[in-house]
């Protein structure tokens, strides 16, 4: 029987290869699917992973949907590595926007460059201040902070829709659940005219250089990695458990939160109760596709973004059902997560005894 | 200023219009479409998916429809509505009040494209805003079910307190008051426009309360299938829903958006579209009843076929005064209609509803 | 306001409705997790169970075999994750989360022709003489099959934790699948089973509400109950009897907030709808900060994986 036995070390060839191994295998069952649906197989696996590179404005789309993504995976990666179970990312992203986008509702009209600093601070306070509630939770009462931080988001999806519908609401509105349009300068730069790629898009790709230097080259990223690998050695060594927690959680939150930020001032311009749309359950999937490493990290956003880019492209063109994008989707995910194995796992044959 | 706003709208209308017919003479007019919910959802984006398949049928080769359904009103939206413009989609249709500002801002990166945008109120030089008058359907459907309730309560299943249901609420009531003067309404406040669940049990606990006419302003048929199971009556949205509910449909008010889809496509095919507000109603079709349950009494249908040919030939307005707010003060004189201003912001319930209207 | 127009009777037996779907999915995933697995992938065994269940009630226009191919089809689900997560080493959350996806555009692609159709599998009790009395008539016999039946499966998973071998085994090894596995149990198998139940269950929690509670098919339907069942379990902390007052909960907040909606009372429906999550927090760090407590009710194991060593 087919056996797996755990590898010495990691193999570096596998690092490489099982992705590869999940496309084509994706490529494979999707294509299958395509058929089956009565498609054009080669063409939907075209449409969805290689056109959106030869489209300049998909191109740019990738940035938008892919920020995002990697920002908030990066800082959850940082926790997960130390054993911090922060999956309730979706609440801190909802939570900065929503304190980013009330201060830019209260400065409406006011212009300034001041604006968007504060509005991104808030927004950060904000995703890392509802963060802080698992972690003082489990610091304090030993509550666990997979299920608290994954509560908390169902309370922000209500907090922000009872808002919108409430206090934030656009008087000029007709009462439609949804604020005010942001004025131009609470409004994110745009990176490449014509585009919605934002400044949002080079802040992301800073949080991943810094999270690597930090992982590396920081004290703090021993201390993470300590805790993750041998958390009572890392006790052992007189390091804070307590600060470790709050630590990670609160960076996770800020950076969530930021995104939430980007997310309001950037490609939506307002608070809307749709706002949230799953970048803090997708950011985990891409944490654990990018092998919690920053720079994994970013190649697993880009894949994950290009799907979803692709995959419109592929309902506009072809009139692909939106479900077989999802199931599409899931298989890619599961092929790569499966596959995955066998980077610290080896596949041997034995004989059944 | 709205001249020349209007002027410019017309003249960039004719320049780009010409361009479109130039463009047209090697290609079918390639039309995309943008639904908020799947196509298979037998309300709201159905009967917008039907009508795009009688844009198909009407216009043959000469044009080329495409959809993205599932599309969520957030970040999404705007990216959808730019690639069906860049992929060559010369009038683009977006359905939900939710695409409204991704509408307007892809709009104005393409300016040789034509965008019609769905209950909506933000318009541009190529975007124009369409919506039904559902409130003359409301009127009809009061107006059987003050005839038809026993118990005089009826439930109303409402979505968000937006004016387009507060209309139709306030339009359902004066007409079945004109009937019934004992009927009281009870509204239910759901905040979803879709979850299937919490419609059935809203429509239980309204049914709990003695209500035995259900109306829904919400997306699925789960309120029909339920006042079928518990013998009471109910009305469809958006979709003849009758399969649901043989016994308890009594009629529903039906979106049909194919007169006005199929006459902005040959609008654009002829280079005269130009950017408007149509509020289209009874009268040219855009708001149709399915056929009305055989178990209604005769002289009840002839009630609501008199209404319904009275709206259609502008005889009858919903809204006619003498009417006043809820807290008592008037709002409509003997005798005077409601401007559509006052119907667009409406935000307050009519003389008689009971319960406080969600601020 | 008229309070006393609320038939506390017709209010009970509209809230057993809503809480019974929450109820199956919940129980399932409270076996799920005491085996120290976190299955996140709920939703969309729930929603491939209704469109399973619905399909084959509505081909066959039984309830029985409805209900049987919705657990059927949230266990194939469960499985895929099973081997996702037992046998390649997949992080259980990431997984969990890319199988409520999964699950979501399978039952859509699978449902597409059956939007639009109804169904009417009965099922209702209905003893003649009993289920008149009045109050306890309807509150005790008024009900359908499945409501029996998820009652049943409480006190079946309460007793199996409490009262079986097999049961002591499977929180053995999610208390400590190291010492569960140096003792000689099969951790690997009794998660893969406790996975396997946990689909079961949710898919009948799905078929529910397709079944008997809307009764009708749409993509999507399940619209978040597969994540408030999650809820429930930790508001529950893992025992069955806290998860049926859980259940009853969750599903009693909407239920009398539309009841009182209905009576004409004006709340603010997001505020209210936030209570029981808010409840649940604190619940949680109630029962954690009592470490001794904590360790009878919550899996140590959950959500990390294992891998025997050999």
């Amino acid at each position: 029987m087919l056996e797996l036995t755990r590898r010495r070390e990691a193999s570096k060839a596998m690092l490489w290869l099982t992705p590869v191994f999940a496309v084509i295998l994706t490529i494979v069952a999707g294509g299958l699917l395509f058929a089956l649906l009565g498609k054009d197989p080669v063409e939907a696996v075209r449409l969805i992973f290689v056109q959106p590179f030869l489209d300049p404005f998909s191109r740019t789309e990738l940035l938008v949907k892919g920020t995002p993504l990697v920002l908030i995976a990066i800082g959850l990666s940082l926790g997960f590595r130390a054993g911090v179970w922060n999956i309730g990312a979706e609440g801190q992203f909802i939570m900065g926007a929503l304190v980013g986008g009330a201060v830019a509702l209260a400065f409406y009209e006011i212009p300034g460059v001041w604006l968007l600093p504060l509005m991104c601070f808030a927004g950060m306070a904000g995703g890392a201040a509802w963060a802080m509630i698992p972690a003082i939770l489990r610091i304090r009462f030993n509550a666990n902070e997979i299920l608290v931080s994954l509560m908390l988001v169902y309370v922000a999806e209500l907090l922000l829709s009872a808002l919108v519908s409430g206090p934030l609401r656009d008087p000029d509105g007709f009462n439609f659940p949804e604020s005010r349009m942001f004025h131009d300068s609470a409004t994110l730069p745009i990176l490449i005219s014509g585009s919605r790629a934002h400044i949002g898009a080079a802040v992301a790709l800073g949080a991943v250089i810094a999270a690597y230097v930090l992982l590396e080259r920081h004290l703090f990223g021993f201390r993470i990695k300590l805790f993750g690998q041998a958390p009572r050695a890392a006790r052992f060594a007189g390091f804070s458990e307590a600060g470790l927690v709050a630590a990670c959680l609160g960076l996770g939150g800020a950076l969530a939160g930021l995104a939430g930020v980007f997310e309001a001032s950037g490609p939506v311009g307002q608070l809307v109760p749709a706002l949230p749309q799953g970048y803090g359950f997708t950011a985990i999937i891409v944490a654990f596709l990018g092998r919690l490493n920053p720079l994994g990290v970013l190649l697993a956003g880009a894949v994950m973004a290009l799907t979803y880019i692709g995959g419109e492209t592929a309902q506009i063109s072809m009139n692909l059902p939106a479900a077989a994008i999802n199931v599409f989707q899931g298989m890619l995910l599961f092929f790569l997560l499966g596959i995955d194995v066998l980077v610290n796992y080896r596949l041997r044959w034995r004989r059944a005894a | 200023m709205t001249f020349w706003r209007k002027a410019l709208g017309a003249a960039a209308g004719a320049a780009l219009a010409a361009l479109g017919v130039a463009a047209q003479a090697q290609e079918p007019l390639k039309i995309g479409f943008v639904y908020v919910g799947p196509t298979g959802d037998f309300g709201w984006t159905h009967e917008h998916d039907l009508a795009r398949q009688a844009v198909e049928k009407h216009f043959g080769d000469k044009v080329e429809t495409t959809f993205v359904e599932n599309v969520a009103e957030g970040p999404d939206a705007e990216r959808v509505i730019r690639q069906m413009a860049q992929s060559g989609q010369k009038l683009i249709f977006t359905t939900s009040f939710g695409f409204m500002n991704p509408t307007l801002k892809v709009a104005k990166q393409f300016p040789d494209v034509k965008f019609e945008h769905a209950t909506g109120f933000k318009r541009d030089v190529n975007v124009s805003t369409y919506s039904a008058r559902f409130y003359e359907g409301r009127h009809v459907i009061g107006l059987i079910a003050g005839k038809m309730t026993k118990s005089n309560v009826i439930g109303y299943i409402a979505s968000f307190p937006i004016p387009e249901v507060v209309r139709g609420i306030n339009s359902a009531y004066l007409a079945a008051k004109s009937v019934n003067p004992n009927v009281q309404f009870r509204v239910v406040w759901v905040n979803t426009w879709f979850d299937p669940g919490k419609e059935a049990d809203a429509a239980k606990a309204l049914i709990e309360q003695g209500a035995d006419v259900i109306m829904q302003h919400t997306d699925s048929a789960a309120p029909i299938t339920i006042a079928e199971e518990k013998g009471v009556l109910a009305f469809g949205q958006a979709s003849d829903m009758t399969k649901f509910g043989p016994k308890a449909h009594l009629t529903a008010i039906m979106d049909n958006w194919a007169p006005y889809y199929i006459a902005r496509t040959q609008a654009v095919l002829d280079g005269t579209w130009e950017s408007k507000d149509t509020w289209d109603g009874i009268a040219p079709g855009m708001v149709a009843f399915a056929p009305y349950n055989p178990a209604l009494p005769k002289e009840v249908v002839a009630l609501a076929e008199y209404a319904r040919l009275g709206i259609s030939l502008g005889k009858i307005h919903p809204f006619t005064g003498p009417i006043n707010k809820q807290d008592g003060t008037p709002w409509l004189a003997a005798g005077e209609t409601a401007p559509d201003g006052d119907l667009l912001g409406m935000n307050f319930y009519v003389e008689g509803i009971e319960g406080v209207l969600p601020k | 306001m008229d309070l006393s127009a609320l038939d506390p009777v017709k209010l009970a037996l509209s809230l057993i409705i809503a809480a019974t779907p929450l109820l199956f999915a919940a129980l399932g995933e409270l076996i799920t997790e005491k085996s120290g697995v976190l299955n996140l992938g709920v939703e969309g065994m729930m929603i491939v169970g209704a469109i399973g269940g619905f399909a084959t009630g509505l081909n066959t226009g039984s309830l029985a075999l409805g209900v049987a191919a919705a657990a059927a089809a949230g266990m194939a689900l469960a499985a895929l994750f099973a081997l996702m997560t037992q046998y390649l080493m997949s992080n259980q959350v990431a997984t969990g989360l890319a199988l409520t996806l999964f699950g979501l555009g399978v039952a859509a692609l699978a449902g597409q022709d059956y939007a639009g159709k109804t169904l009417d599998v009965g099922g209702k009790l209905d003893i003649p003489g009993l289920t008149d009395l009045p109050v306890i008539g309807p509150l005790l016999f008024g009900h359908d099959a499945l409501v029996y039946l998820s009652l049943l499966m409480a006190v079946a998973v309460w007793r199996f934790l409490t009262r079986s071998r097999a049961g002591l085994v499977l929180r053995a090894v999610g208390e400590n699948h190291d010492a569960a596995h140096a003792i000689g149990y099969p951790v690997r198998l009794v998660r893969v089973g406790a996975i396997l139940f946990g689909g079961a269950m949710a898919g009948i929690g799905g078929a529910y509400l397709a079944l008997v509670q809307t009764p009708l098919w749409v993509e999507g339907m399940t619209a978040g109950r597969g994540w408030i069942a999650l809820a429930i379990v930790v508001f529950a902390a893992w025992r069955p009897w806290r998860a049926l007052l859980g259940a009853y909960l969750f599903g009693g907040v909407t239920i009398v907030q539309l009841n009182l909606q209905a009576l004409g009372v004006a709340i603010q429906s997001q505020y209210l709808s936030m209570a029981p999550y808010l409840v649940t927090i604190i619940v949680l760090a109630i029962i954690s900060a009592d470490r001794a407590r904590a360790r009878l009710d919550a899996p140590a194991c959950l959500g990390r994986p294992f891998h025997a060593a050999s």
